[in-house]
């Protein structure tokens, strides 16, 4: 019997349900589960609190990210230094104590394998396609980049997935971003993500589950990929996804926790069959042409607030709906710029080079390539490569990309979340601008009265070497 | 969870558009390990401000925010909603919410309320001056001017609210048919069962 045709989310969502219910939810089966050290705390202490126990402890990864410095973790002697701040020290404590306390695998703060959740879980292929993946941590979105179902949790939810291995969800609409044609030289995944942000906005994909479609997507590394459904969250949708292919599969074989011999075979096969079928209906389509988009930054405190790096920052009167042209003057007022203003002759003075969006092994090399040979503008004080986990930064020192950084005057830190969201001590200083590989500039978001610029890798390191936003293509060879 | 049926009192006249959780609450007040006592980081870069609304005298303690479209967009933390509570807030009137937000308020026992936008600001109007009714049993939010607004809301977080029941024990009581697709699982796709063993 020929079956509906059914989108990648559905088959996923199908495979999943371990009962509808009456009232329109179904209990959806958990596969993955990760957890960091901020959100999970008072998950723990519920479940304690009522004598609840971890039902599938195996399918969770526990590794700390948001609180940790990225200055060294051991002293000359080996010795783990501790962690000055005590809020940040008792939240890395109570997971360690907590991890092996449910009986679940830790990563620890000084592994190699440490790193930020959403770079840890494909990296060590604990992310698998077609599984439904969760944490808490809206970036979650980031694993739909290896074909499977993935989306940030609260506090509640991540007790109720320890305590039962299920979510109680309602089945998300689905809509299709199709972008056709080629990226144009010096254009990234990151770049592309920003444009569709702007074009859809940050509500735009509220209650909907996005898939990424077309020639863009199917040429794009799986790195690349992590970069576009990680922002998915920026544009409202909980996840976003990319069918799995022959790169996401030799991407994960041969990692830690990819399935071996006979297991890979099968899992193989139901890979294969993880893509929206010819025929199946999104509830919303969106189609974008490659050719149209340009190295892109943001000038406001929202996300959508883009434009190409040609550009010139919009007047708030050019935005036809009342509470932007609102939202549009307290945002230049706090990012202290004006209408009319060239983005290119913005100067900056810090930058970060990071974050569960751009901080895998081919951002480095993207930054590494604008920066080799070049200098750090002296108007830039405070310049930082956070690399994304253990493994990236000692791949990125085999390739010698960390001496590239140094000698440029940037500063090779270790891995974490960072000024992303400035929870350990890497922030920016009140005022002043950040040029930011990072997710979101929202008002005080890489600290009190920052003022956050997003870009790509490469657009990073170029600003970094003029000392204000800068085309990238203007210093590519 | 404790029920909720009515939320009555005073509103706060907030109504911004797009207000993200590192709004409310920023990420320095996430080192707790504690849901308690996040009320004073709310809104805390607004309420620099000294004429900032939250903290004028007639809206200290007020049980509903009204805000404008989108709220509670951006990160996932649940501490969003628990300042919320910390500060008294125990209903949320927008037009749309972010969904991560919405199911964290939720989860903690604040009723979410989506209107229409003339209506919402038909009732930023009111709360400036006057208190605000929400029945949760009839959907309707309702003023002393005879204005009365019909809500939907989910069957299934009206029937938890209404009776504050416990998710997770919820969700627990159908232990068969969790077990029985555990089982189902591992004959079919048994590299997902395996999680952290096929390390091993």
């Amino acid at each position: 019997m020929a079956s509906r045709p059914r989108t990648l989310y559905e088959k996923i969502w199908d495979a999943h349900v371990v009962e509808d219910r009456d009232d329109g939810t179904s209990i959806l089966y958990i596969d993955r589960h990760l957890v960091h050290e901020v959100t999970s705390p008072q998950a723990f202490e519920a479940l304690r609190l009522s004598g609840r126990k971890v039902r599938r402890p195996e399918l969770t990864l526990a590794v700390p990210d948001h609180n940790l410095p990225t200055t060294p973790r051991l002293d000359s002697a080996g010795h783990r230094l501790p962690i000055a701040d005590p809020e940040s020290a008792q939240q890395l404590a109570a997971l360690e104590r907590n991890a092996p306390e449910f009986g679940i695998r830790y990563i620890s703060a000084t592994d190699a394998q440490q790193g930020i959740v959403h770079v840890v879980g494909p990296e060590q292929a604990f992310s698998l396609p077609g599984a439904t993946i969760v944490c808490g941590d809206s970036h979650t979105a980031c694993h739909g980049g290896i074909g499977a179902l993935a989306f940030g949790i609260g506090t509640s939810e991540v007790e109720h997935v320890l305590a039962t291995q299920t979510l109680l969800l309602k089945q998300s609409k689905t809509m299709e971003i199709v972008v056709d044609g080629d990226l144009t030289p010096g254009v990234t995944p990151k770049d592309l993500i920003l444009h569709i942000i702007g074009v859809i906005g940050t509500a735009g994909g509220t209650g909907h589950v996005i898939e990424y479609r077309g020639k863009v997507f199917e040429e794009m590394s799986i790195e690349g990929r992590l970069t576009v459904c990680n922002m998915s969250i920026e544009g409202g949708a909980r996840a976003g996804l990319i069918a799995p292919d022959e790169k996401t599969f030799a991407y994960l074989k041969g990692r830690p926790y990819a399935p071996k011999g006979s297991d890979w075979d099968e899992a193989l096969a139901w890979w294969k069959t993880l893509h929206s079928d010819k025929g199946a209906t999104f509830d919303k389509s969106v189609r974008i042409n490659a050719a149209d988009i340009q190295p892109t930054v943001t000038w406001g405190t929202s996300p959508e607030d883009v434009v190409p790096i040609g550009g010139v920052v919009p007047a708030p009167e050019s935005f036809s709906d009342p509470s932007k042209q609102d939202a549009a003057r307290a945002s230049l007022d706090y990012m202290g710029l004006e209408p009319g203003q060239k983005l290119a002759e913005v100067e900056v003075q810090n930058i970060f080079i990071g974050s569960c969006t751009n901080s895998r092994i081919e951002d480095l090399r993207a930054a590494a390539a604008v920066l080799k040979g070049r200098k750090k503008a002296n108007n830039v004080k405070w310049a930082i490569v956070v690399p994304g986990s253990g493994l990236v930064k000692r791949q990125a020192e085999e390739e010698g990309l960390d001496k590239i950084f140094i000698e440029a005057g940037l500063e090779w830190r270790e891995p974490g979340c960072s000024a992303c969201l400035g929870m350990n001590p890497d922030k920016v200083p009140a005022g002043e601008r950040c040029v930011s590989t990072s997710n979101r500039n929202f008002v005080g978001r890489q600290g009190p009265g920052s003022r956050t610029h997003l870009v790509s890798p490469a657009m990073a390191a170029a600003a970094a070497v003029t000392g204000h936003l800068t085309d990238v293509r203007e210093l590519m060879e | 969870m404790e029920p909720v049926s009515e939320v009555s009192g005073r509103a706060i006249p907030f109504g911004r558009k797009n207000i993200d959780t590192d709004i409310i609450i920023p990420a320095h007040w996430l080192k707790t390990i504690s849901r308690e006592g996040l009320g004073r980081g709310a809104f805390q870069a607004l309420r620099e401000d000294p004429a900032n609304i939250f903290d004028q005298e007639e809206f200290k303690g007020a049980p509903i925010l009204i805000a404008g479209d989108n709220f509670g967009c951006g990160s996932s933390r649940e501490h969003a909603a628990w300042a919320l509570l910390d500060m008294g807030i125990k209903a949320v009137i927008a037009p749309s919410f972010s969904d991560i937000f919405s199911g964290n308020a939720f989860k903690n026992g604040i009723l979410t309320v989506v209107l229409p936008q003339e209506q919402v600001d038909r009732l930023l109007e009111v709360a400036r001056t006057d208190p605000i009714n929400i029945d949760l049993t009839t959907q309707t939010v309702t003023t002393p001017f005879q204005d009365r607004f019909a809500f939907e809301i989910d069957p299934f977080r009206k029937h938890c609210l209404l009776n504050g029941l416990d998710e997770v024990g919820l969700t627990l009581s159908r232990d068969e048919a969790i077990a029985g697709y555990e089982t189902m699982q591992a004959a079919q796709m048994p590299w997902f069962a395996k999680g952290t063993g096929l390390a091993a």
